[in-house]
């Protein structure tokens, strides 16, 4: 998922007892399914955890174009290169919409994008693996948005109203997302010896960092029950990540393609597959900043704020003049 | 000085005959560039026919402290619904 490690702000679920009749009534309403407005009451910790967790999100979706913009220019045909830039562009509308949804909690965009650009704020760990060839990109929409796709569902029903607004029109965008990539492996997976081989490679590369989106395990932590509490979360990380590995084995099976992890078997008993757990000294190590593309990344997303201030300012001087010039005419 | 683009609401008319509804917002430098904005951003899929910008600090709002005075009145009137009146069947449709 896109949005991974936020820090639940406050110190965790309180009793009813502890709660103030203003908190209380909040928590009512959440238990109730009812949607929590911009305008409404709110405990600050509820807002501060909504302002990471969503900023992070949008930052992800912006971020996220820069692997796959990375193949537009050299997509193999006219038509995977047209859909490839119809589903960049959509992961820029997903990111707009998640940064107007955090704005309505009282931070600014520019708030936003700055505390993105000097490294205050993240964006999901799977944006600093690089994509090497045409296969990785069919293995992005693929595992990737499939991914994204396992946390976005159930968030429709989060609690903060904006928040569920976005993710509604996210989530039906992503399937195309995942088809199309889908559509991009298996055409590989079916080809030449060769064309096979490199979406093997891929998913071989991609299925670990795939799994590190979710974020470690977390079904013993407070912030995470009171992030649940408050409906910004919904299941564990350990449910979602089960879930995908369910879904996507038969999906590899299909394509006749092996998931990189020789201890994955189905256990009948639970009804799931057994599967190993990523290198989290890696994850940690990739969150931290020492993944193969973070310098890049945060380097091309500081270069095209500065390089386009000139257009930002311009156009805004311009607006302000138009306006100067309409109030003297009247 | 701050140098941020406003914020406008988007509305937009998805078929001919049904009203603009509010679909989100955007950031641009004025009005025009807000519906161009907006065609990118929500219409990227034959959402809509017509769009409405307008600038987010030029709508007023309802407080949420005033939904009782404001809406609690029209749930005791119940005869404002067809539904409070039984008509005999044997007038026919009404
Ligand atoms: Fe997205
Ligand atoms: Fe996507």
């Amino acid at each position: 998922m896109y949005a991974q490690m936020i820090k639940t702000a406050g110190t965790g679920v309180k009793s009813r007892e502890e709660m103030t009749e203003q908190e209380r009534a909040f928590q009512d309403k959440i238990d109730a399914d009812i949607k929590i407005e911009p305008k409404d009451w709110m405990p600050d910790d509820y807002r501060a955890t909504l302002i990471r967790q969503i900023g992070q999100h949008a930052h992800s979706e912006i971020v996220g174009q820069l692997p796959e913009g990375n193949w537009i220019t050299r997509a193999p045909t006219l038509e995977r290169k047209a859909i490839l830039l119809a589903k960049v562009q959509d992961e820029a509308g997903h990111g707009l919409y998640l940064y107007c949804a955090a704005e309505t909690l009282g931070v600014s965009r520019d708030e936003l994008t700055e505390m993105l650009l000097d490294g205050r704020m993240k964006y999901s760990s799977i944006f600093n693996y690089p994509t090497l060839n045409w296969a990785d990109i069919g293995a992005v929409g693929w595992l990737v948005d499939g991914a994204a796709i396992m946390n976005q569902v159930p968030l429709q029903r989060t609690s903060y109203g904006p928040y569920s607004r976005a993710m509604i029109r996210i989530c039906k965008e992503e399937s195309f997302h995942q088809r199309q990539g889908y559509d991009a492996i298996r055409k590989m997976a079916e080809g030449t010896p060769e064309q096979r081989k490199m979406a093997q490679d891929a998913l071989n590369r991609f299925w670990y960092p795939a799994l590190m989106m979710f974020g470690p395990s977390d079904k013993d932590s407070v912030h995470s029950a009171q992030s649940m509490a408050w409906k910004i979360k919904i299941n564990t990380n350990d449910e979602l990540r089960q879930k995908f590995v369910d879904q996507t084995v038969p999906q590899a099976e299909y394509l006749g393609l092996t998931i990189p992890d020789p201890d994955l078997k189905w256990n009948e008993e639970r009804g799931h597959y057994d599967f190993t757990q990523p290198d989290w000294s890696e994850f940690f190590d990739v969150i931290k900043g020492n993944g193969p593309c973070n310098t890049d990344r945060l380097a091309a997303r500081n270069k095209a704020w500065d390089d386009g201030r000139w257009v930002r300012d311009g156009l805004l001087e311009h607006a302000r003049k138009k306006r100067a010039r309409k109030v003297a005419a009247e | 000085m701050k140098n941020e683009w406003p914020l406008w609401e988007i509305f937009i008319r998805g078929q001919h005959g049904m009203s603009h509804r509010h679909v989100g917002s955007l950031h641009a430098p004025d009005a025009e560039m807000a519906i161009k904005n907006a065609r990118d951003v929500y219409t990227r899929r034959n959402e809509g026919v017509s769009i409405w910008v307008v600038e987010a600090n030029n709508i007023t709002a309802s407080s949420p402290s005033d939904k009782g005075p404001l809406y609690e009145p029209s749930e005791s009137k119940v005869y404002r619904h067809p539904t409070f009146f039984d008509i005999p069947e044997e007038v026919g449709a009404m």
